[in-house]
């Protein structure tokens, strides 16, 4: 089978372009720990207000600058409905669903995760600008999923 | 050399004369292609309908009746445009390709028995839509619990394609029995290498009905929705390289007829699908890259390999500027731009595919963004991923099949086409919309706008003021190409009512003929191996993360209707 060498030459710019995307992204996930959010820890979704510590979703103060935020994702609103946090803090989002799949997404951060019964998810961001950020369900979760949203107040 | 070089399909059975008195007769292979092809032009129709009102709720011009509610017809809008339009399309596609390039005195009644299977399915899944017992959207994520009718519908539709693959393996089989040592042609050999990356994909969805049927009827009172999660996205991303085939059959194998060219290379046209039948399925879970229960070493697992499927649509792209550029310099027209303004860009034959060509290397360059992994959490369920899949499946295949549409009825009917200049008018006010349309709806995605949500100005939150003007853009394009879709839609409707018969043999829907055929390795013939190495692809890369999630104390949810 004779390949041209025009074509060759056109693949091994195509393929020498995907080893670089794939090099900067594999670098990124292993030196910076970019990763899409991949939690594996499993919940009953029928019993998420008995389970801790989802039955008093919330903030809690784990370091100097770290917190952890609680969330359950309910059609059709987020507990906690409103967080403050102060300015520069490591904030690292659990959330799981109560009853349907859901979305969690802080946008223009990088903070967006899938919510799926049965499962925790986890997402974390540092915010370094204050500022009253909107939090939204981003997936499709019935008839009032477009009002499905919380703030997160950076002070 | 097998390949053929003109229409050699069954022809219609046409009186002399210009305006007939009765209406022209129809073979009766064609009349099943083209049954499969006008049911699509219908759905394509209603479907550009429900878009454009979409476009305009969103951008806050109009509110939609709580009888027909914006989720009920974003719900049809997906279906009818993703698993219907162009499923009814494909099948009748490959039906055609399979019939004339492999002539002889057939029954037609497995591929009817096809499609009435799909009409049904199609009918229950539209009636569970429409009485809004089916607001799931196209990807009826569990536990959002529609009907019974719905998934039964949707298995259905699936099952009729299995009638139509069934029939052209079939015709494959005994077109190779009575040709011994020949090489299949190339049309029907991309058909049934497409249809049977169709057939393993199609097992997943199967896979998730059997979960969803029992759980929507109350026999079975959970559902383990991370598994049906996988299962559909097991089934959700060949689907998009089922569109993709289609489109590059006809970019391979008919646009070149259009300007007088060849197929650059028959081997690399055989190598490059079997590629695609390979790599299509093993791929999924970058749709799930967000998703919880998964290790992420299993997503970068799915990226590598999706990076590997872009690789036969680079070589698709240079076999098709190939081909150009040797039809060009054969006839004696050199230099970029020559060759670019010498095309037939007054044929919408060639003008719907070439269009979709050009929206494609953007559709393209945004995919790679969407299967990086890490770059995905920026873009993921906003509108950036419906301009994604509006510039791609809304662009280069459905322009390819509206394209070729414009050569298909002329050619299964005998007729002359309605209209031409409408129709070369509807390909470009398409390109039109779709860049306008697109191009907001990536903006707004880059914003953070998300996707499927009837009204994104979260009572005047600050963070959502910025989306609104792309919102609008987004719905002007909406309307262009829904105006669009009405001059098709006369086109080929026309097509068929003014009856007007060609006055010479109808040219436009061609195959065009290869170099090389015989060059090409007898192995890449082999299909049936290559499937069952597909198969053994899709098991290892799903194996792992399959385990993964078995192995977890997995907790079923109940389910519930929302909406």
């Amino acid at each position: 089978m004779h390949i041209h060498r025009a074509e060759r030459l056109w693949l091994i710019f195509g393929v020498s372009m995907l080893a670089v995307f794939l090099a900067v992204i594999t670098t990124a996930a292993v030196v910076d720990g970019f990763v899409p959010p991949s939690h594996v820890q499993s919940i009953d979704p029928t019993k998420v207000s008995q389970t801790p510590p989802f039955d008093h979703p919330g903030l809690r103060q784990v370091g100097a600058d770290a917190y952890e935020v609680y969330y359950v994702a309910r059609i059709f609103a987020f507990t906690p409905a409103t967080v403050t946090i102060p300015r520069g803090a490591h904030v690292t989002f659990f959330v799981t669903s109560a009853d349907v799949e859901h979305g969690f997404s802080i946008p223009e951060t990088g903070v967006n995760a899938a919510v799926t019964p049965g499962w925790v998810s986890e997402v974390s961001h540092t915010f370094a600008t204050p500022g009253t950020f909107l939090l939204i369900c981003n997936e499709y979760c019935g008839s009032g999923h477009q009002l499905m949203a919380a703030k997160v107040i950076v002070q | 050399m097998s390949s053929t070089t003109g229409p050699i399909g069954l022809r219609a059975d046409a009186p002399a004369g210009g305006k007939t008195s009765l209406p022209l007769s129809i073979a009766a292979g064609n009349l099943l292609a083209l049954t499969h092809i006008y049911t699509a032009t219908l759905v394509l129709g209603i479907g550009a309908l429900f878009g454009m009102l979409q476009g305009l709720s969103r951008a806050n011009f109009i509110i939609m009746p709580p009888a027909f509610d914006y989720y009920r017809m974003l719900t049809a809008h997906g279906v009818l445009m993703a698993l219907v339009f162009t499923t009814f399309f494909i099948t009748g596609l490959f039906t055609y390709c399979v019939y004339t390039t492999m002539p002889r005195v057939r029954s037609t009644k497995l591929g009817w028995a096809g499609y009435l299977v799909m009409l049904l399915g199609t009918a229950m899944a539209a009636v569970a839509i429409l009485d809004g017992s089916a607001s799931v959207l196209y990807t009826f994520y569990a536990p959002l619990k529609a009907s019974p009718v719905f998934y039964f519908g949707a298995t259905l539709l699936i099952a009729g394609t299995w009638f139509v693959a069934l029939d052209v393996f079939l015709n494959v089989s005994i077109w190779k029995r009575a040709n011994a040592g020949e090489r299949v042609p190339l049309p029907a050999f991309l058909a049934t290498c497409t249809l049977i990356m169709w057939m393993i994909a199609t097992l997943g969805v199967v896979a998730e009905m059997a979960l969803l049927i029992p759980w929507s009827l109350g026999w079975t009172s959970g559902i383990d929705v991370g598994l049906t999660r996988m299962l559909f996205w097991y089934f959700g991303h060949p689907l998009v390289y089922f569109w993709i085939m289609g489109a590059y059959t006809i970019w391979y194998t008919v646009v070149p007829s259009t300007y007088g060219g060849k197929i650059f290379s028959d081997s690399l046209t055989r190598l490059s699908f079997i590629m695609l039948l390979l790599l299509s399925t093993p791929v999924g879970l970058h749709h799930q890259f967000l998703d919880p229960g998964i290790a992420a070493g299993w997503k970068w697992m799915h990226m590598l390999l999706t990076y590997g499927v872009v690789i036969p649509s680079f070589m698709t792209a240079f076999a098709i500027f190939a081909s150009f550029e040797q039809a060009a310099r054969k006839a004696g027209v050199t230099g970029f731009i020559s060759i670019v303004r010498w095309l037939p860009w007054k044929n919408p034959v060639f003008a719907g595919p070439a269009l979709g060509m050009i929206l494609f290397i953007f559709g393209g360059f945004g995919g790679i963004v969407n299967s990086s992994y890490s770059m995905d959490v920026l873009v993921h369920n906003t509108m950036w991923i419906v301009g994604h899949f509006h510039i791609t499946v809304g662009g280069p295949v459905a322009l390819t099949f509206i394209g070729a549409t414009y050569g298909l009825v002329p050619m299964l009917t005998g007729r002359k086409l309605f209209a031409p200049k409408l129709a070369l008018i509807q390909v470009y006010l398409w390109f039109i919309g779709m860049v306008i349309m697109s191009t907001a709806m990536h903006w707004a995605g880059l914003l953070g706008s998300p996707r499927r949500t009837s009204d994104v100005t979260y009572f005047g939150a600050q963070g959502a003021a910025t989306w609104h003007g792309q919102m609008v853009w987004a719905s002007a394009g909406g309307v262009i190409i829904a105006i669009s879709v009405l001059l098709f839609v006369v086109v080929a409707t026309g097509t068929f009512l003014a009856d007007q018969r060609a006055q010479d043999a109808p040219s436009s829907f061609a195959f065009a003929s290869t170099r090389g055929a015989l060059a090409t390795p007898p192995a890449f013939d082999r299909l049936t191996r290559w499937g069952i190495v597909a198969i053994a692809l899709a098991l290892l890369a799903y194996a792992g993360p399959l385990a993964e999630h078995l192995s977890a104390h997995v907790y079923l949810a109940p389910g519930m209707r929302t909406w």
